[in-house]
């Protein structure tokens, strides 16, 4: 495959191929070796790490994670208020924040695209094609996923410790800081599945985003973009990096959370 | 739980602080968006041509890889402020609509036919029109964009020149995938089928398999593209300076040698023809 990707220097793959256009792996033949080809590619790919594959992978990172945040701020507390307070529609919202579980990106990207493009009801802002975008787009999709999570965890904790918070005099209002307290390793469980829903997503940012090279990006995109061009051992070298990131976020957040919960 | 509003005050503050490193193109804004094609993206032309174009004047080209009428309809919905695509009969409705202020011709190339090197249906080196004829009378695999896009438009015509009406003659070997030409290409190789492309994006693909060019050279095979300003009477937003300077530029006899001089393995893959009054 390297054979191939030789052919292509010079065109829009950008500086991170031009590098090692001319490596190439001894005994290599045909298409059986993509897996392989893809392996050593990203071995590469992060030897070099030069300007444009960091400015992809930190767009990746920066707006997956300030997504995740954003759903987590809102998501936590009213997931957990799911928990603690009873009133009739309830059953109805838990319903509903299951159902958005399997909400499809491409349907979200879609809604954001209309709400947001210059002709929509919020065309004025003039954020559609930036990473805010890809941001709310993001956000939207973890939102449900920290609701049902979290609430689904608090649960638990309110049947435990619901009746004692109660006795001693907290209203329900400071009791849903308490549960989340008591249940705060959870909530780090309910963050990192939003997190991972965002970083792995393509279908809402390709939409909102547009793939603009070296202003909105990401991994993701980068490698529908690489697959379009028949680079398929480069767009799965590309995967493996996202993978390897993957681990990483997850790795420091529960090295953090243990820190945190003193375990 | 004043304390917990601050603390959560701050957190958004520091969020917002971190989105907008995020973004740093979003401070300096002498930036265009301009709604493009798959091919001239995938073909590798705008990775080369626009740090030429940013060197010169500055302006940012923020380029959108959608399929011809994907991109004209993102200009109706005031998204993008240039668009440069490849049909010409779409891009004179849009005009007729009121959408673009003029359309300058800028470049051409040519669309190929591609199919397994074994060819079973036997096309190679025919013309276009009976190449189509035989490929559905022996009802081999065909992979279509069916997505609108400037391909997929001039591939329909051709069905139809070739007197076929695909729409009601179409069995399972005529397949619609939706995507752009990658996809398709990507797909035909898979599957060992024919499939219509533009040469650009043929040449910069990797993944070729045992495709290869079988018709080629027809003159109905003619592939044009253009460049349109998004007219500011429609849509108010557009950058018109910025976009008309990019439009002027690849018109110039600068931009037209930097299109000339595009070249995968020595090969040129688009030929500027912007004072063509036919282009």
């Amino acid at each position: 495959m390297l054979r191939g990707h030789r052919k292509c220097v010079g065109t829009d793959h950008g500086e991170y191929l031009r590098d090692f256009a001319d490596i190439s792996i001894p005994g290599s033949n045909g298409r059986m070796n993509d897996f392989a080809d893809a392996l050593y590619t990203a071995a590469s790919l992060i030897g070099h790490f030069d300007a444009e594959l960091r400015e992809i992978v930190s767009l990746s990172l920066g707006v997956s994670l300030v997504a995740s945040f954003c759903a987590f701020l809102l998501g936590a507390p009213l997931g957990t208020a799911l928990a603690v307070y009873r009133f009739r529609a309830k059953a109805a919202l838990i319903v509903i924040a299951n159902a958005l579980l399997g909400l499809p990106p491409v349907v979200v990207g879609l809604v954001v695209y209309l709400l947001l493009s210059r002709s929509g009801p919020l065309g004025s802002f003039g954020i559609l094609f930036t990473p805010t975008a890809m941001v709310i787009a993001q956000a939207l999709l973890g939102f449900p996923i920290v609701i049902a999570l979290v609430h689904r965890m608090m649960v638990d904790v309110w049947a435990a410790y619901g009746d004692a918070l109660l006795v001693d005099g907290a209203s329900r209002l400071r009791a849903i800081f308490s549960v989340m307290l008591i249940g705060r390793e959870g909530l780090l469980t309910a963050f990192l599945a939003a997190f991972g829903r965002a970083i792995a997503e393509v279908g809402a940012i390709l939409i909102v985003g547009g793939n603009i090279r070296g202003y909105t990006r990401t991994m993701t995109t980068a490698i529908a973009l690489e697959t379009s061009k028949g680079a398929l051992s480069f767009a799965l070298a590309l995967g493996i990096i996202l993978i390897i990131l993957s681990m990483a976020v997850s790795g420091l957040s529960l090295f953090f959370g243990r820190a945190l919960t003193g375990r | 739980m004043k304390w917990l509003m601050r603390s959560l005050l701050v957190l958004l503050a520091v969020l917002m602080n971190a989105m907008s490193l995020s973004a740093p193109a979003l401070a300096q804004d002498k930036s265009i968006v301009v709604a493009s094609t798959t091919s001239t993206q995938d073909s590798g032309l705008f990775g080369y041509l626009l740090p030429i174009f940013k060197e010169k004047t500055g302006i940012e080209v923020k380029v959108l890889a959608q399929g011809t009428g994907q991109a004209l309809d993102t200009a109706r919905r005031c998204d993008a402020d240039v668009v440069f695509v490849h049909a010409k009969s779409a891009e004179e409705k849009f005009l007729a609509e009121g959408y673009g202020v003029k359309r300058y011709p800028v470049m051409y190339n040519d669309f190929i036919l591609i199919g397994p090197e074994s060819d079973p249906a036997g096309i190679r080196g025919k013309d276009i029109l009976t190449a189509l004829q035989t490929i559905k009378a022996k009802a081999a695999p065909f992979i279509s964009r069916g997505d609108r896009s400037g391909t997929n438009i001039a591939e329909l015509a051709l069905w139809k020149e070739a007197g076929i009406n695909i729409e009601s003659d179409k069995g399972p070997w005529y397949k619609e995938i939706g995507q752009g030409m990658g996809a398709a290409l990507n797909t035909a190789s898979a599957s060992n089928a024919y499939v219509l492309s533009d040469r650009g994006t043929w040449l910069a693909f990797q993944n070729r398999g045992d495709l290869a060019i079988l018709v080629e050279g027809d003159k109905r095979l003619f592939n044009q593209y253009g460049v349109m300003l998004v007219a500011p009477a429609k849509c108010p937003n557009v950058k018109k300076d910025f976009g008309q300077q990019f439009i002027d530029w690849l018109v110039s006899p600068e931009g037209q040698k930097v299109i000339a001089g595009y070249k995968i393995n020595g090969q040129q893959l688009f030929y500027p023809n912007a004072n063509d009054p036919n282009g």
